[in-house]
């Protein structure tokens, strides 16, 4: 017998008593609407394949990994250098992640404009913000895997948030923690998740998703004019896949597979050039020499806490989470019939764009945080050469004094410093040298008082260097009101 | 044959339509018996699931929110001989977490904040921000606490100078005995439960 009569035979063997081959053949060749095999259609296979490649990694990964907040850092560190290949396995899991989270949303940014959420695949939509869920959560889970300083402090901002929570927080936050403190037990907790239960709760939705895409049929292009009704839409839907149908198997499926390969070859480009993620720092509570940041999926969120007003937040934490998830999940029952095309859509269209816009200023800004202040600024931004060009010795000392006050972490000069309160390189044309002195010590506006650690003679000589500071063609501020100002500062 | 996929849920919702406009599935079918003995098995068997499932849920439940009862998590903990805090400085101390398991390792080193006032007057600040936990660092020099997250700042007697953290720096109750201070320390300091 010749080897493709012996795979016969197999295969004729096994489906006499599996009897899958018919269901199989024929859910491969479920029509689609021509109009549907398109090019639009591809995200969702794609973020199935990377998935896939995902278990497959996660899979490599936890025969070394030791889930044990002693040892996880080194067995990172183990992975990362001495374990054959394990730095290639680390980075296609870490940018398979960054490649899932990006594909995720790009599908589900393309059904909604497309309308594909409307009746009857309401419950497609429902299974899909299921699986965008469970996808952050795998995200956040791995960062903390990746146990390092971030980890550890992202653990830490995650308990503050949840210890909001009123009259529960403190037992909320021990139960996500399973101590009182981000210890052993905190990381076998978020490994359970990441292995075992987000896992699971994927594959099933998954199964769901692909289940009722079957079971409904692809949504067709949607057409301007092509209005959804309850009571015609499958008949219609029907006659369109009979008359200008295609077998989904091969005329849909070669776009997906070309793409498939397209993105798996970026993805291993990409973590052959990029390499591991990380892990940064041990993560050790006692190493404070640290400027927590989470991974790109969470820092808009990061960057949110930054900018909301303080005292909407607590309020937002708790609420906003709830009212997103229960918007998005609200969405097929607010828009379920109707027009299709994003083009008769303009304000799903806006909404669609101010989210990603929102979310993708964020996430640029939290790339460099101009609301933190920049702890090394002070001893390692020094004062530029030309700012003490022909000053006097008043003045220089208050150039000596904004470096050792610190006053660099939070405000620029030349560019480099902090950038939570305003650049210093132009004060004096906005600030009379009396409003300099009362912004120094009382503060005020985001700045703290500075009159307990300052004293006057201190003062002074800020107030001396930073009214030198406006370009030559421009005047310094001053007070209208007080023309004896400049004999003062004279004396 | 081949049947599609849609024409099947056309079939489906036909039936469907029709099964609310005639409430009697199948007249033909007898009446069922309410207390035939099929019936009695079925449901005794529903109610003994229900019953073992709920017994299997308490230990299930119990065991994953034990972190959550109520446990004495706090107790007294030395940080060391007074001479190691100069007097009017701030300095960094860290303590082994006094409920701690030996895989921990590492993470159950909780550093914190000591201020010496003079003599035995002494605060003891937790290294979390209030905002969101990140690390707040000293500054000697202005005189600030600083944290690298989102920009809160504490005076050096832990209270809010700026930023959006909602209070001051969480305290420990400490107490000096025998020539050491002494902390009561054991968790993770949040706004629900701030230590002190």
């Amino acid at each position: 017998m010749s080897p493709s009569q012996i795979i016969h035979k197999v295969g004729a063997w096994l489906d006499h008593r599996l009897g899958l081959s018919g269901p199989l053949i024929e859910a491969a060749q479920h029509p689609v609407p021509r109009s549907s095999a398109s090019w639009w259609y591809v995200f969702g296979s794609a973020t199935f394949a990377v998935m896939v490649l995902q278990f497959l990694t996660g899979l490599c990964l936890a025969t070394v990994y030791a889930p044990s907040a002693d040892r996880a850092w080194q067995s990172l560190i183990y992975l990362n250098y001495d374990q054959p290949l394990g730095w290639f396995i680390r980075a296609l899991h870490g940018w398979g992640s960054n490649f899932m989270v990006g594909l995720v949303c790009i599908h589900m940014a393309q059904v909604f404009l497309f309308g594909a959420h409307k009746y009857p695949r309401e419950l497609t939509w429902l299974a899909g913000v299921v699986l965008l869920l469970a996808t952050l959560g795998m995200a956040f889970t791995g960062q903390v895997l990746r146990f390092d300083q971030d980890a550890y402090w992202g653990l830490g901002i995650g308990a503050a948030i949840a210890g909001r929570t009123p009259f529960i927080g403190g037992r909320i936050v021990k139960m996500i923690l399973g101590g009182p403190i981000i210890a052993g037990e905190t990381l076998s907790r978020f490994f359970t998740l990441h292995v075992f239960v987000i896992p699971g709760l994927l594959i099933s939705f998954v199964g769901l998703h692909l289940f009722l895409v079957l079971r409904l049929g692809i949504n067709e292009w949607p057409m301007p004019g092509r209005i959804v009704r309850r009571e015609t839409y499958l008949a219609e839907y029907h006659r369109m896949v009979s008359t200008d149908g295609e077998p989904f198997f091969p005329y849909a499926a070669q776009k997906d597979l070309v793409f498939i390969g397209l993105i798996i070859a970026a993805l291993i480009v990409t973590a052959a050039v990029m390499g591991p993620i990380g892990p940064n720092g041990e993560p050790d509570p006692a190493i404070i020499q640290t400027v927590p940041r989470p991974d790109f999926f969470f820092l808009w969120l990061f960057s949110a806490f930054a900018l909301l007003p303080p005292w909407t937040e607590t309020f937002l934490m708790l609420t906003g989470p709830v009212v997103a998830i229960g918007l998005l999940f609200a969405i097929p029952f607010i828009s379920g019939t109707g027009e299709k095309s994003y083009r008769r859509r303009p304000f799903s269209v806006m909404i669609l764009v101010l989210v990603f816009m929102t979310i993708g200023i964020l996430i640029y800004l939290g790339t460099y945080s101009p609301w933190s202040p920049h702890m090394e600024a002070w001893s390692g931004a020094p004062t530029p050469v030309e700012y003490v060009k022909g000053r006097t010795p008043l003045e220089l000392q208050g150039a000596i004094l904004i470096q050792a006050k610190q006053c660099r972490n939070c405000h620029s000069l030349g560019g480099q410093g902090g950038m939570r309160g305003p650049a210093l390189d132009e004060t004096a044309t906005r600030l009379t040298p009396d409003q300099i002195v009362r912004q120094i010590v009382q503060g005020g506006g985001n700045m703290p008082a500075y009159g307990k650690n300052l004293s006057p003679a201190e003062v002074n000589a800020i107030v001396a260097f930073l009214a030198t500071m406006h370009p030559a063609h421009q005047p310094p501020a001053h007070n209208a009101a007080r023309p004896a100002l400049a004999r003062v500062d004279q004396r | 044959m081949f049947q599609h996929p849609a024409a099947r849920a056309i079939h489906d919702e036909r039936m469907n339509m029709s099964e609310t406009a005639s409430p009697s599935r199948n007249p033909a079918a007898p009446p069922a018996q309410p207390t035939s003995r099929r019936v009695f098995l079925l449901r005794l068997g529903i109610l003994l699931n229900a019953i073992a499932a709920a017994i299997f849920a308490v230990p299930v439940l119990g065991y994953l929110a034990s972190p959550m009862r109520k446990f004495a998590w706090l107790s007294w903990i030395s940080l060391g001989p007074l001479e190691h805090f100069p007097e009017h400085q701030t300095r960094l101390a860290t303590y082994r977490n006094p409920y701690t398991k030996p895989w921990d390792g590492m993470t159950a080193n909780i550093p914190c904040w000591v201020r010496r006032e003079a003599g035995d007057t002494f605060m003891v600040f937790a290294i979390n921000c209030t905002h969101l936990g990140c690390p707040v660092r000293w500054f000697q020099e202005s005189g600030l606490f600083m944290c690298p997250c989102h920009g809160g700042v504490f005076y050096s007697d832990g209270k809010r100078a700026s930023g959006p953290p909602p209070r001051g720096l969480y305290q420990y109750r400490h107490k000096v005995e025998n020539g050491r201070l002494w902390i009561k320390a054991g968790e993770l300091p949040t706004l629900g439960e701030p230590l002190a």
